[in-house]
């Protein structure tokens, strides 16, 4: 592990993919937000006519003309599908599906034309699709920085804007906020997202580093502040052990293994988050099932005792049971801890009877009027 | 002749092309109508997983295991996207981009870690090569089929039985899934059968085109002939038939500029889409942008009414209802005066008067300008602008 550490390559990966998280988990919180995951994915797969051009014009595998080129062809892809989605009848996610295949065939036609070209050099290009993290360089770092700085400097910049344009954007018009040109920033913010990504994840894979981490940092934020930071957080640490992992085992590509963690996030966050999470949900409903039981209960004993005209009635466990069945004795445990009813004997029988306490056949009246609060 | 045809690699590569062209376009059409269209996208990428796990525990890499096992994956697919949408914690488009990627990335890395014993690499699952399909072929009735095309040929024969057979129920499950749910024709059911389907397809169709370049085939012709009509049966028709275009043309441009076939073949369906979004006659953007301006034309030239009808026998009428006053009252430049006055002339709506001497030559309303003008400011008209 520390031999690991200690590599150079390793640490200029590890780098990477803490800038790299930076940057997707920041903006990928906004896509998520606003519905707009799947134009993640569509903008990734576009960026690949953009890499082969910046290939073509650059003659060779730089990494500023790849990523000028990613950008620009994944910003047309992006204003195309808004173009499409305003301007027909088509339904948005066909815009998206026509977008992105069309434009990933094109990229593809390019590629072709390239390694036709050039040979061997070109066969580079195609680790763009699913990224070569241990062939990111020192200089790329600096490349990727910058595109980070930037782009949390703009989201700290129109923090305020963003956050009125993603959860509200009709009440952003009405305040006479540019929201059309908000929107566009935020757009044009995920396809540098993913960009940021192509050396290390690849096109095809960018999108679930933009959208995992959103989504787990989703379920445990309750401020779009906290949603941000989380997400930066889960997607720096997806990205940092994704990279240990597969800088440690033989043969496993870096962005598909990145992308595991970032999944396993967000299977976590489903399961356990307090709250949203589905086992805070299970238990707080298992939890109101309870007590409505024990009012159920208490209610029982609280007819019987109206039908006996005797308030301290003791009710027999048996009598309880015919009516709850084997529910009837944790409820009755339940109201005894609440002090609402206890335990009394009733001799001459031997079995355990029960007995509404004062407080009990006040609850008992108030759940009659349906005035009493849950607990 | 017949032999001719199997012999000529050209023919077998067009027949493949083609087959995953229409046997695509067959279903694109009903998931498009049904919004369901980056679904496909989904199951493109995930029957990776699938072909590699039915690999690993079967050995074929191909042939009837390799395509039950898509239909599998495909159900799976969209059976978790669905299972995460409805614990209301993300949205279907997360849901859909959660779910594919990580099936896509465990693949991969299952492709990965058995790249020495696998002979497949990630490269020609996502871009295909059509151009090596007849290497492996079949003897069929005599003649040598290249595997690949037999597959698609059968898998679109089904393809086409399905839609022939579940015509009526696709069609209300695409247009009106509550009514096909009231009638009892089980939409859901039907809809899983089409994606099921479109998994099988995309693993016939990966060792031509690749899973990507699949989605091309999908959605593209289908959305391009949504574009042109308006008619189930015309949009399928001319949807297989841009397809089919989109083949050959690929192919002889590809061909001519030595590039990549499949991907070609998938730019031409690109072409075809870009051309229909900009001159269908109904739909398209130029059509729609004329019809736009002839509807602000028609709302200037009602306004020029109401102008003139305003003034009309006042004092100020000598030099409101002039051809100047539309420019420098209602603020309008030179060319929308223009139209909107030719518009209103031609309606019959307005009529120039003979100036008299030193006066600006006068705009006046005809008798159905006037009737026009009073039915627009009747006070239920004005009630209801005023709302």
């Amino acid at each position: 592990m520390l031999d690991l550490l200690a590599s150079y390559t390793v640490q200029t990966v590890l780098m990477g993919a803490v800038l790299l998280g930076l940057i997707s988990g920041a903006l990928g919180a906004f896509a998520v937000l606003r519905g707009q995951s799947l134009l993640g994915d569509t903008v990734s797969h576009a960026a690949l006519p953009g890499i082969a051009l910046g290939f073509l014009v650059a003659g060779g595998r730089d990494l500023g003309a790849v990523l000028i080129g990613a950008t620009l062809s994944g910003g047309l892809a992006a204003l195309s599908v808004m173009l499409i989605t305003m301007r027909t009848r088509l339904k948005p996610d066909a815009a998206l599906g026509v977008v992105l295949s069309v434009f990933f065939a094109l990229g593809v036609v390019l590629l072709s034309h390239v390694q036709g070209r050039s040979g061997a050099a070109g066969a580079g290009l195609s680790t763009f699709l699913f990224g070569q993290a241990a062939a990111t360089l020192r200089s790329d770092l600096w490349m990727m920085g910058g595109l980070a700085g930037f782009a949390l400097g703009l989201i700290a910049l129109i923090w305020k804007e963003a956050k009125l344009v993603s959860f509200d954007p009709d009440y952003a018009r009405a305040l006479g906020l540019p929201v059309a040109r908000v929107q566009a920033v935020l757009t044009v913010m995920v396809a540098l997202a993913i960009v940021a990504g192509l050396q290390m994840v690849g096109v095809i894979l960018m999108v679930a580093l933009l959208i995992a981490p959103a989504a787990a940092a989703r379920q445990w934020a309750r401020s779009l502040a906290g949603m941000v930071g989380l997400s930066m957080g889960f997607a720096v640490a997806a990205g940092v052990i994704g990279a240990l992992i597969s800088a440690s085992a033989r043969g496993l590509a870096t962005g598909p293994v990145i992308v595991l963690v970032a999944t396993a996030f967000v299977l976590i966050s489903l399961a356990f988050a307090p709250e949203r999470g589905l086992l805070a949900r299970a238990l707080a409903r298992r939890a109101r099932t309870r007590s409505l039981r024990a009012d159920q209960v208490l209610g029982t004993i609280h007819a019987l005792a109206r039908s006996h005209d005797d308030p301290a009635y003791k009710a027999e466990l048996g009598m309880l049971r015919t009516r709850h069945r084997a529910a009837a004795r944790p409820a009755l445990q339940r109201l005894t801890a609440r002090g609402l009813v206890r335990e009394v004997a009733h001799p001459p029988e031997t079995t355990p009877h029960w007995q509404m306490t004062p407080e009990g056949r006040a609850r008992a009246a108030m759940l009659e009027q349906g005035t009493a609060r849950d607990d | 002749m017949i032999d001719a045809f199997f012999a000529s690699i050209p023919a077998m590569i067009l027949t493949t092309g083609l087959l995953v062209g229409l046997s695509g376009a067959l279903l694109g059409t009903f998931l498009v109508l049904r919004g369901a269209a980056m679904l496909t996208d989904a199951i493109s990428h995930a029957i990776v997983l699938g072909i590699i796990t039915v690999w690993l525990l079967t050995g074929h890499l191909s042939g009837p295991v390799q395509l039950i096992g898509a239909a599998v994956t495909g159900v799976v697919t969209v059976a978790l996207t669905h299972l995460l949408q409805r614990t209301q914690l993300v949205r279907m488009d997360t849901a859909i981009g959660l779910v594919f990627p990580a099936m896509f990335a465990l693949g991969v890395l299952l492709i990965n870690l058995n790249a020495r014993n696998v002979h497949l690499d990630v490269d020609s699952v996502l871009l295909g090569e059509i151009a090596f399909v007849w290497i492996d072929t079949v003897p069929v009735l005599g003649h040598p089929v290249p595997v690949a095309t037999l597959a698609l040929a059968v898998v679109f024969a089904a393809n086409l039985g399905f839609v022939a057979l579940f015509w009526k129920e696709l069609k209300l499950a695409v247009f009106d899934p509550a009514l096909a749910t009231a009638l009892g024709f089980a939409p859901g059911l039907v809809f899983y059968a089409l994606l099921s389907l479109t998994s099988i397809t995309a693993v016939a169709s990966f060792e031509a085109v690749g899973a990507i370049l699949f989605i091309a085939f999908v959605i593209v012709p289908p959305a391009t002939a949504f574009l042109l009509t308006r008619h189930l049966t015309t949009m399928l028709g001319l949807a297989m038939a841009i397809a089919g275009f989109a083949c050959i043309t690929g192919y002889v441009l590809a061909m001519l500029w030595d590039v990549n076939i499949g991907a070609m073949m998938a730019v031409m369906t690109g072409a075809a889409f870009v051309t229909a979004l900009t001159f269908s006659p109904r739909d398209g953007l130029i059509a729609r942008g004329r019809a736009r301006a002839a509807e602000a034309q028609g709302i200037d030239s009602l306004t020029l009414v109401i102008h003139l009808a305003t003034h009309e026998d006042t004092p100020k009428a000598a030099q409101e209802n002039t051809r100047t006053a539309l420019t420098r009252h209602l603020g309008w430049d030179e060319a929308r005066a223009r139209a909107a006055l030719r518009r209103a002339l031609d309606a019959g709506l307005v009529a120039r008067a003979t100036p008299r001497q030193d006066d600006a030559p006068q705009l006046l309303l005809t008798p159905e300008g006037r009737a026009r003008a009073a039915t627009l400011m009747a006070p239920r008209v004005r009630a209801a602008v005023a709302k």
